[in-house]
């Protein structure tokens, strides 16, 4: 079965020059991932600072090529195709609407870009497209003639989306699309985004740190920590069974309206995740509440389980 | 027909301030009592922030603020000197902000920074500030904090520059601390951590937190008291268990079913929302300012709205009875 | 949600942007009038500014005693008219200003955008350019090349414009390094742009309220550069009447006519000044977004 997305061992270093004294560390941003994401599910990955999530969305959307491993879209090498095939394939929706859109364009040239950039449709044929997938998301067409500094944060994210769908890509990455949105804005777009998945039969590689929105929309998990995925679940199985400590500590740091809980002890300790010193062993032992001492000095297998994926010394395999 | 907070180390009421065409503010009465958290919570635009920055007297030259009286500790703030309230922030009132790489100046040392604001308001010596300093560090739970006091902030991690954030407000033992959206910038782990070190700072101190959020999940784990503003009033206010319990302003209610909770929402289900923007409320504005957004709108709604008891503490701004979710759902 | 900016400003601060406007105005009304007088010159001046008299030499203008009310603004020392002169000589001043920038601007935005945007080895490169032209001495290279070639309007156009490139590469290159991590930069490739158009279309247009500021910027100097290699002998040639050379021209008569020097003087320092004038406004009206 060909998968929508396959990546395979990709690895992504950064060169980074300290102004001081000329040293380079190399950032390992991405630490060899490997999944795969049938079409017409939704992966959500999830993780903090420093983990690689949004390098990896770069790396799948082809803007950044792999130091090593390879991506597939739908069975082919992204890094074989040429610019406009692969716009065809896999669309981006961005965290900030601020920036997302180009503040000198009016909104109709910026969702025709896209179609432009083919440039194998007659103009007449584009503008209708513009306006047909701009009114699917919402915006009227007296909006369209406006420039994104008219518009509200929610609706220069529906302007994002319109734009992302409007060469029927098979995939869309959204990187982080609701975090600078207000909840009750954010609500919307993610109704907006669960329909249209439904609508167009679209795969999402969605990526979060909010766990909760990650639960709502997606069918399959990824915990990303430090450039590595360290699990990997269907999404129910995930938030009712969590193996990684890691895992367990994000669930349990997400405070729940639910005043007579107080804020939990997480127990992670004070160390903070860093890609130029990433640390032996397992990489998240010296944050880790159940750390063993090999821990320090094993690197822990991947162990792959009934469609469930860890990589953890405490998880023993059956 | 507020809710009574005895002797209350902050007190406004009626607070108002506009910029140019703009109401920010429209009449926000609240009151922290000592060792209490009083949670401000709304999305942007709502005027919280600017709520915080009267009180401290930080608003932007030619911004008036009008109130009915701004009280700290029974001292009036509204006639008071720019030079009487300059003794008192970061001395007994101190506020931290979001952003703690653009609080903290990258130039200088966590250590000179934090020892200004003791040498300034204690006329202390230096090594004084320093070892005030020190040991503010290894109370927010910063280990090695003799190395701290001289590395510069970009050494630091985003949890690590909030904690000295909070060991900097704190140099001087403010009666009141402000923190305008303290944990929203930091990853989630590190969110806990902190929350966990206000609560326990303030148990310890006796501290009253005037905490800015938009996080409403903040609001239930930390705060005995709620304000929810939304367009520059507050619409609900009372206890957290009150208000969480019984949510009745119709926007508190609709933030509530925004709020995606893992465990409890269900996969293909849409989420609730509100639908349209947040409105920018122009000068000499009657009636609710919810009322373009609110499914429940009736023209009454453009007129002065009602300010209502839902029982207790719990207030809140519209003209629907307390019972109205029950009346509706009949 | 960004944190609100808190201005503290001192009282005397508020009537600066009245100030500010009034000076971008009077700025604009200048360049205004330049613009006008330099393409309407053969209309405006009253007599041939090459024509010589000598029974008419050294007039005073209007305001001194001995004038004549044929030449408003007296005769130089070879009996030319002096208001023609300079009305010829703001054509001299515009035209160099206008075309040097564009010559400059053209080799500088380019090397700017492609370095800043591309950074690596090819911003190394263009750094590399940008240092080397640093380094060279304007007026050795001018006098190389009038040595060389001769000099000419079009040779001081050509020389200054390859020679003041720099400030447009390095303000270019600045904003296109921040330009470029911009998601919509990375919107427009993931849209299949080709990279042609990501520069020009989505680099250039964000850029160019800071390069505008530059341009005018850049025109004031390079007037003022003319005026100082004519001066020099290395300019625009006689008898040209370009402002430089008119000053140089009157170097001898200086204290005893002292209009010939502060007639062209006061015109050149005019111009530069209403240049500037309208390159702050510029910025403050266009560059504020900077600021974010």
């Amino acid at each position: 079965m060909t998968h929508a997305i396959e990546v395979r061992n990709v690895y992504r270093e950064f060169q980074q020059r300290s102004a001081m004294a000329g040293l380079r560390h190399k950032v390992r941003a991405v630490d060899g991932v490997t999944f795969s994401l049938p079409a017409g599910d939704v992966l959500g990955v999830v993780g903090e600072s420093g983990c690689g999530k949004s390098t990896l969305a770069r790396l799948i959307m082809g803007l950044l090529p792999p130091t090593s491993g390879e991506v597939l879209v739908d069975g082919r090498s992204l890094s074989g195709m040429d610019r406009r095939e692969r716009a065809r394939m896999i669309q981006p929706v961005f965290q900030d609407p601020y920036s997302s859109l180009n503040p000198r364009q009016c909104i109709r040239d910026i969702v025709g870009l896209p179609l432009a950039a083919q440039g194998d449709q007659p103009k007449a044929r584009q503008a209708d497209r513009v306006m047909e997938v701009l009114a699917r998301v919402g915006i009227s067409s007296e909006m369209a003639e406006r420039m994104p500094g008219q518009l509200s944060g929610g609706q220069r994210q529906r302007v994002a989306i319109a734009r992302a769908l409007v060469l029927h890509p098979r995939i869309v990455v959204c990187d982080e699309p609701t975090s600078a949105l207000d909840v009750s804005v954010q609500a919307q777009i993610l109704n907006l985004l669960a329909e249209l998945r439904r609508e167009l039969g679209l795969t999402y590689l969605f990526i979060s740190h909010n766990l909760a929105v990650v639960e709502h929309i997606a069918t399959e998990v990824a915990v990303m920590y430090l450039g590595r995925i360290v699990e990997q679940a269907p999404v129910q199985e995930l938030f009712r069974t969590p193996t990684h400590p890691y895992t367990k500590a994000l669930l349990a740091s997400v405070l729940t309206p639910d005043p007579a809980l107080g804020i939990p002890d997480v127990g992670l300790g004070d160390a903070y995740p860093d890609p130029t010193n990433i640390p032996p062993g397992c990489r998240f032992h010296p944050r880790c509440p159940s750390a063993l001492a090999k821990c320090a000095t094993t690197m822990p297998d991947n162990i792959r389980k009934d469609g469930r994926l860890v990589e953890c010394l405490l998880a023993v395999p059956a | 027909m507020t809710p009574v907070v005895p002797d209350p180390v902050l007190s406004v009421a009626n607070l108002r301030v506009s910029f140019g065409q703009t109401e920010a503010v429209r009449g926000v009465t609240l009151a922290v009592a000592r060792g209490e958290t009083h949670c401000l919570v709304g999305e942007s635009g709502c005027g919280k922030s600017v709520t915080a920055l009267s009180v401290m007297n930080l608003l932007p030259r030619g911004i008036a603020r009008t109130a009915d009286h701004l009280r700290f500790q029974g001292q009036d703030l509204l006639g008071m000197s720019e030079r009487q309230t300059a003794r008192l922030r970061g001395d007994k009132m101190a506020m931290i902000f979001q952003e703690p790489m653009t609080s903290l100046n990258p130039a200088y040392t966590i250590g000179s920074q934090m020892s200004e604001v003791f040498e300034r308001h204690r006329g202390a010596t230096r090594r004084q500030a320093m070892d005030r300093a020190a040991e503010l560090l290894a109370r927010v739970g910063i280990t090695a904090p003799g190395m701290r006091l001289g590395q510069y902030p970009h050494q630091l991690s985003g949890g690590l520059r909030q904690r000295v954030m909070i060991a900097m407000a704190l140099m001087c033992d403010p009666e009141l601390l402000i923190a305008d959206e303290p944990t929203t910038a930091l990853d989630v782990t590190v969110q806990a951590q902190i929350l966990r070190l206000l609560q326990k700072l303030q148990q310890e101190l006796g501290l009253a937190l005037l905490l800015i959020t938009h996080d409403l999940g903040v609001v239930a784990r930390m705060a005995q008291r709620v304000s929810v503003m939304y367009a520059g009033e507050v619409i609900e206010t009372g206890t957290v268990a009150e208000v969480f319990a019984a949510p009745t302003h119709p926007y508190t209610r609709g933030l509530l079913d925004c709020i995606p909770v893992p465990g409890m929402t269900r996969t293909g289900e849409p989420l609730g929302n509100i639908p349209g923007v947040v409105p920018r409320i122009p000068l000499g504005f009657i009636g609710c300012g919810f009322r373009d957004r609110c499914t429940l709108a009736m023209p009454e709604c453009a007129q002065t709205v009602p300010l209502r008891n839902a029982g207790g503490d719990h207030f809140y701004l519209c003209r629907l009875p307390p019972d109205w979710k029950r009346a509706a759902a009949a | 949600m960004s944190a609100i900016v808190i201005v503290q400003s001192r009282p005397a601060r508020r009537w600066l942007p009245a100030f500010r406007h009034l000076a971008t105005m009077l700025g604009a009304v200048i360049i205004g009038a330049a613009v006008l007088v330099a393409i309407f010159a053969p209309y405006l001046t009253p007599h041939d500014p090459f024509a010589q008299d000598l029974n008419q030499r050294l007039i005073p203008p209007v305001w001194m005693e001995g004038s004549q009310p044929t030449h408003l603004l007296g005769t130089d020392q070879i009996g030319r008219d002096y208001l023609s002169r300079l009305i010829y000589g703001t054509r001299i001043s515009m035209l160099i200003g206008v075309l040097t920038v564009i010559t400059s601007g053209v080799i500088g935005i380019t090397l700017g955008i492609i370095g800043g945007f591309y950074g690596g080895r090819t911003d190394d490169v263009v750094m590399f350019l940008i240092t080397c032209r640093l380094s060279i001495p304007l007026i050795l290279v001018a006098l190389t090349v009038v040595a060389l070639v001769g000099s000419s309007l079009a040779v001081v156009i050509l020389t200054l414009g390859l020679l003041l490139w720099d400030r447009f590469a390095v303000v270019a290159r600045t904003t296109a390094m921040q330009v470029r991590n911009l998601d919509y930069i990375a919107a427009a490739q993931a849209a299949g742009a080709s990279r042609l158009h990501i520069l020009l279309r989505e680099v250039l247009p964000n850029i160019a309220n800071h390069l505008v500021v530059v341009a005018t910027l850049e025109m004031a100097l390079a007037i003022l550069l003319e005026a100082a290699l004519s001066f020099l002998g290395l300019g625009v040639p006689p008898p040209l009447p370009s402002w430089g050379l008119m000053i140089a021209e009157a170097k001898e008569y200086m204290f005893f006519s002292p209009w010939v020097i502060i007639t062209p003087g006061v015109a050149l320092f005019v111009l530069v000044l209403g240049i500037n004038l309208l390159g702050d406004g510029l910025r403050d009206l266009l560059g504020a977004d900077m600021r974010r």
